[in-house]
């Protein structure tokens, strides 16, 4: 094994290489993130429940109930959980990927490993509430009385992943931003509150017209919660133009944060 | 053969304005758009023109099976280039060819989680520090058996005496088995029983297993039982290389002011320039201007002298001393503005001389840490502290009491003579 450093370095090839190589090191940071996070909280697994369910309950009673916002024939209930699924995964894990670096500061400075280690495995511990808030919309369908369309579940993992690699996306690009100003940590939780009223988690993107629904698909996450909802609920057919923005724009921002990531990664020890 | 690790040219810039922490994102934009055209032009002259080279041109090779002991004084460069070496921030210029696995232990105990057990911790720092899962497993009963910690396994660590925590740290990391391992000075830890086992392992490991170490240490004395090659650091340069161990030793000694004996600081080519604080000189004395000699008494009267040039006067300018003992505890900070406000001394544009006394009927036996902070009284550091370059070394020996029973270093952090009475 021969190790080269310089001022400049070629990354493109050396990152897969090095990341089979820590391999154990992300295993075993996934896994402190998930024991730290579980055995802190009295309640363990149940607040990944808790969480959406409570929220759910709230918005179905205000949005739902009062407000009267059209959930296009299926019950409000399911309609804004399976919205707050894929949103919750989202805005959880951008903000703690968010700080990835930051909270990590001291191995930073004192170790090496290949950085990007951090963020993918906070990703992996909000998977895991995924997960499990996934088995409450499997006993809300159940409830309801509500059989999932087939193509919901051929369509999942593309939604799943690509609501995965956009939060890396951003996640980086705000992450690397954290190192240097860390004002951003503030801005960030203002900006997500802003940005889950102009997704359609509450609402039907149907409620915007046609014209200008691809503003909506600039936020990858508008396009598979509307196609999550069309393919597992049935509520209106695909629109597959939004999930291509949405999935161009996962591209662009995904490259964004990974080219601005890599920029600034071999200098976060001299900047943190 | 080829040598295993090859060091040409080694050069690391840092911009003085790098090193300032929690800079706001907002602070940027708003001077953005007060002035933009002074940003503009300042990004094109290539950003702040304060640099500080931390290494200049280093170059050595280290065969094989080498021990080698990185040694030189305070600002030296010895933790910047461990930090080139193992890959945690990058060089300005020249290469480094590594060609083994690299270990680094510039700290014990790096990531561990207060709140997960011994056993899950010992599991979660070897990965941290590079070891595979196997390798875990496999050496698992011989770190615990070398910790001492058996009957606290399944105990969160929060709840471990500093003692226990510390051992366990440095089991896990003295079970590293890599090509080419470098070393901190991590081994000045625990009590004096569990340090000569550390050292123990340390002799172990580069002699019995003929692999390669790079060990930085300010203990001479380990250098010289381990090493059987020195690199000899000063101000950002390499001064000596060689398998002459001893003489070098020597010569870094009775080189006196440039070793651990710093006692004063001079501001050569301008190394740090700011117009509200560009200091001078930073120097200890013995009241008449004259430079203490290390180890001083500590009867002896010690003054920290500072000049420093003003080209601007802000009204927060702040600026004093960390004192910092030799496990890095900050035993004190003094700062100019720590009395009342009309106590404080008189800042003029131009030069000033400022002068305070150490309070050294205070201070135990030791080797202790000048280190010179200043900055704008919550706004930013110039010199931040922990980070401030400038730094002198005082030695406290001898002159601790009247007292037939005070006769060597107290135990304690601080050493103070206060009278008793019978009522």
């Amino acid at each position: 094994m021969e190790i080269v450093i310089r001022a400049k370095k070629k990354w493109w090839l050396s990152d897969i290489k090095e990341l089979v190589r820590f391999r154990d090191l992300f295993y075993y940071l996934t896994w402190r993130d998930v024991k730290v996070k579980y055995k802190q909280t009295v309640v363990g697994v149940l607040w990944a429940l808790f969480q959406p369910f409570a929220t759910m309950i709230v918005f179905s009673i205000f949005f739902g109930k009062f407000v009267g916002i059209s959930s296009e024939g299926v019950p409000y209930p399911v309609f804004v959980y399976l919205g707050l699924l894929f949103w919750n995964l989202f805005s959880g894990s951008l903000n703690e990927v968010a700080g990835s670096f930051v909270n990590n500061e001291r191995i930073i400075t004192k170790v090496y490993f290949p950085r990007i280690i951090l963020p993918v495995s906070t990703i992996f511990t909000n998977v895991i509430d995924f997960l499990v808030a996934s088995v409450m919309f499997i006993v809300l369908a159940i409830y309801y009385q509500f059989v999932p369309g087939l193509t919901g579940i051929l369509l999942f993992p593309l939604l799943f992943l690509m609501t995965v690699f956009s939060t890396l996306g951003i996640g980086l690009l705000f992450g690397s931003l954290n190192v240097k100003y860390r004002d951003v940590r503030y801005v960030l939780p203002f900006f997500m509150q802003l940005l889950i009223f102009i997704t359609p988690v509450i609402y039907p993107v149907t409620i915007v017209s046609e014209k200008y629904r691809w503003i909506l698909g600039l936020n990858p996450m508008s396009g598979v919660i509307a196609t999550a909802r069309s393919a597992f609920l049935g509520t209106s057919p695909i629109d597959w133009s939004l999930l291509a923005i949405s999935f161009v724009s996962m591209c662009v921002y995904g490259a964004l944060g990974y080219i601005f990531f890599k920029k600034t990664e071999r200098y976060f020890a001299d900047v943190i | 053969m080829e040598p295993i690790i090859e060091v040409k040219n080694l050069g690391k810039k840092y911009s003085i304005g790098e090193r300032e922490r929690y800079t706001a994102l907002r602070d940027i934009l708003a001077n953005i758009i007060k002035h933009p055209l002074s940003w503009l032009s300042n990004k094109a002259r290539g950003g702040p023109q304060h640099d500080f080279f931390a290494l200049t041109d280093v170059s050595f090779n280290v065969e094989k099976g080498d021990v080698l002991g990185v040694i030189g004084g305070n600002g030296a460069g010895k933790s910047t280039l461990l930090k080139i070496l193992s890959q945690i921030t990058p060089p300005s210029n020249g290469s480094v060819t590594l060609r083994g696995t690299v270990g680094s232990l510039l700290e014990v105990g790096t990531g561990f989680h207060p709140e997960l057990t011994g056993r899950e911790n010992i599991y979660l720092n070897g990965a941290i520090l590079g070891m595979r899962k196997k390798e875990i497993q496999n050496k698992f009963d011989q770190i615990v058996a070398f910790s001492g910690v058996e009957q606290f396994l399944d105990t969160p660590v929060k709840r471990y005496s500093s003692g226990m925590y510390v051992r366990l740290a440095f089991s896990v990391a003295a079970h590293l088995e890599p090509d080419i391992l470098i070393v901190d000075e991590v081994l000045a830890v625990g009590d004096t029983d569990f340090q000569k086992k550390s050292l123990g392992k340390m002799e172990e490991i580069s002699h019995d297993k003929g692999r390669t170490v790079l060990f930085v240490s300010h203990n001479l004395d380990s250098i010289r039982k381990l090493c059987n090659k020195v690199v000899l650091l000063e101000k950002g340069k390499v001064k000596r290389v060689g398998t002459n161990v001893d003489e070098i030793i020597d010569e870094y000694i009775g080189a006196g002011g440039s070793r651990d004996h710093v006692v004063e600081w001079k501001n050569q080519n301008e190394e740090y320039k700011h117009p509200k604080f560009t200091p001078i000189t930073f120097s200890l004395t013995d009241g008449s201007g004259k430079l203490i000699a290390n180890p001083i008494d500590r009867k002896q009267d010690v003054f920290v002298d500072l000049s420093v040039h003003l080209e601007e006067i802000d009204a927060d300018l702040i600026f004093g001393y960390i004192l910092t003992d030799e496990q890095g505890n900050q035993l004190m900070w003094s700062l100019q503005s720590d009395t009342k406000k009309e106590e404080w001394p008189t800042v003029v544009k131009g030069k000033n001389n400022f002068r305070t006394k150490l309070p050294l009927h205070v201070i135990n036996e030791g080797s202790y840490k000048v280190e010179l902070i200043a900055g704008l009284y919550y706004r930013e550091w110039f010199l931040r502290p922990g980070s401030s370059r400038i730094a002198l070394d005082l030695h406290v020996s001898g002159g601790l009491s009247e007292s037939p029973f005070w006769v060597s270093k107290r135990p304690g952090v601080v050493a103070v003579v206060v009278p008793w009475k019978n009522k």
